[in-house]
């Protein structure tokens, strides 16, 4: 009885996001704006698109016993609209630990992740999106060596963007600001790793590592160029120049229990995006917050491919629309 | 190897070229957010992408928000990126250009912005 019960409200809700008006614009737009990919936050929109590779190269500061740590990472995203307004998210991710805890240089694929995200309110004249998400890690499915997790997490999320364009022909020239932001809980599927050992008197040693819950959020403010120049004031800038967008990503993330309450660690991540035709190019700066995130900044890169304009018929049209 | 990248990107970069796949406004005449002394007898603007244009306008509104243009937006013959509208006489002024189009890739995008007319005709 429950399990139909269920299965009428989801197909209650897949039936009223097919039949919802076809809101959501291509790739992040939203009236006049263009909503970029960021590079180290998530977006608020939902789109046909396709991030490989996003590379990072950071280095992780020592932690007790565990050395300080080269940490490389790559990963890919590809992101399918299934309606106009719901996506599926499909990332997975290769690391090279330089040393892993085990003190020997690791590397392997990371935790396969899924996420499903809602973009439930789009304003054209506000250039305002608002979206939820909810995303899962698949415990398991990546190399525990290269710092792959063995258990579950789980991601609902809140998104939004907000265009400056609505602000009075006065401030003219803060129209080409916008801020996309997410609050996020990062939720793992087990409180704890037990891991046991034989010491060096041959007794069993049990370690337990602690997996807090984790408020997760991040926000980026951008100044684009492209909007300056097509909507408030043609300043001559060359070509190339007016598709840049410059901005400045801040990632935080605050556990809050099982002993690492207060224990923040965080990034500020100034960098520039350049948008296309067909795909867009970023580069960031990884500046950590404080000595528990690193002590060395760091770079992440990424090329970015808008699949809706590059298949507009075929890949990048949503699986189901509603007419 | 390095010179060969750099030859690769540079025509991966022109191959794509340089504006996005949605139509946006490239340029205008009057400019965009410009303030011109006499009043010009047309808008043109130029996009990134050709147009549609039977199911593309380009509208010019005064300060009270009456249309001061000689519609409908007609394309270019020579040139399917660019549209144009005559205009009546205009007063100083500020004057609103407000454009809905259709990119030939069948994207929809809308937008507009001013100029500023100093003299009378």
């Amino acid at each position: 009885m429950r399990s139909r019960r269920i299965s009428v409200i989801a197909t209650t809700a897949l039936l009223s996001m097919a039949l919802w008006p076809d809101l959501a614009s291509a790739h992040g737009l939203a009236g006049k704006r263009f909503f970029p990919t960021t590079l180290t936050i998530d977006d608020p929109f939902v789109s046909d698109e396709l991030s490989l590779p996003t590379f990072l190269l950071f280095k992780t500061p020592s932690d007790g016993e565990a050395p300080s740590s080269k940490t490389a990472n790559i990963s890919g995203e590809f992101s399918k609209r299934i309606f106009p307004n719901l996506g599926l998210t499909l990332a997975g991710e290769w690391n090279n630990l330089d040393p892993a805890p085990n003190d020997r240089t690791e590397s392997g694929f990371g935790n396969f992740e899924m996420t499903l995200k809602y973009q439930f309110f789009t304003s054209t004249a506000h250039e305002t999106i608002l979206s939820a998400a909810f995303g899962w890690e698949a415990g398991g499915t990546g190399r525990k060596k290269a710092g792959a997790e063995s258990f579950d997490v789980f991601r609902p999320a809140l998104l939004f963007g907000k265009g400056m364009g609505d602000l009075p022909d006065a401030l003219r020239w803060l129209k080409p600001f916008a801020v996309t932001g997410i609050v996020e809980g990062v939720l793992p599927s087990r409180s704890g790793n037990k891991s046991f050992t034989l010491n060096d008197d041959g007794d069993l040693e049990v370690e337990i590592e602690k997996n807090p819950n984790v408020f997760h959020w991040g926000f980026a403010v951008m100044y684009s160029l492209p909007y300056l120049q097509s909507f408030v004031k043609d300043v001559g800038l060359p070509a190339v120049i007016r598709q840049l967008i410059p901005l400045v990503e801040i990632d935080i993330n605050n556990p809050l229990d099982r002993g690492f309450a207060g224990k923040t660690t965080g990034t500020v991540n100034p960098g520039i995006i350049w948008a296309g035709k067909y795909f867009q190019l970023g580069l960031e700066a990884v500046v950590p917050i404080n000595e528990r995130t690193g002590k060395v900044i760091g770079v992440r890169g990424q090329i970015h491919f808008f699949i809706d304009d590059i298949f507009p018929n075929t890949l990048g049209k949503p699986l189901f629309t509603w007419h | 190897m390095a010179r060969r990248a750099t030859v690769a990107l540079a025509v991966f970069l022109l191959g794509t070229g340089v504006a996005f796949s949605h139509a946006f406004l490239d340029h205008a005449e009057p400019r965009v957010g410009s303030t011109v002394k006499s009043p010009p007898s047309q808008v043109r603007a130029w996009f990134t992408q050709n147009l549609e244009p039977a199911f593309s306008t380009l509208e010019v509104v005064n300060e009270r928000g009456e249309r001061v243009d000689q519609g409908p937006a007609k394309a270019d013959a020579a040139n399917p990126a660019l549209l144009q509208v005559l205009l009546k006489p205009l007063g100083p002024g500020t004057y609103r250009v407000k454009w809905r189009v259709l990119s030939v890739d069948t994207h929809i995008t809308e937008g507009d912005f001013t100029f500023r007319v100093t003299r009378e005709p």
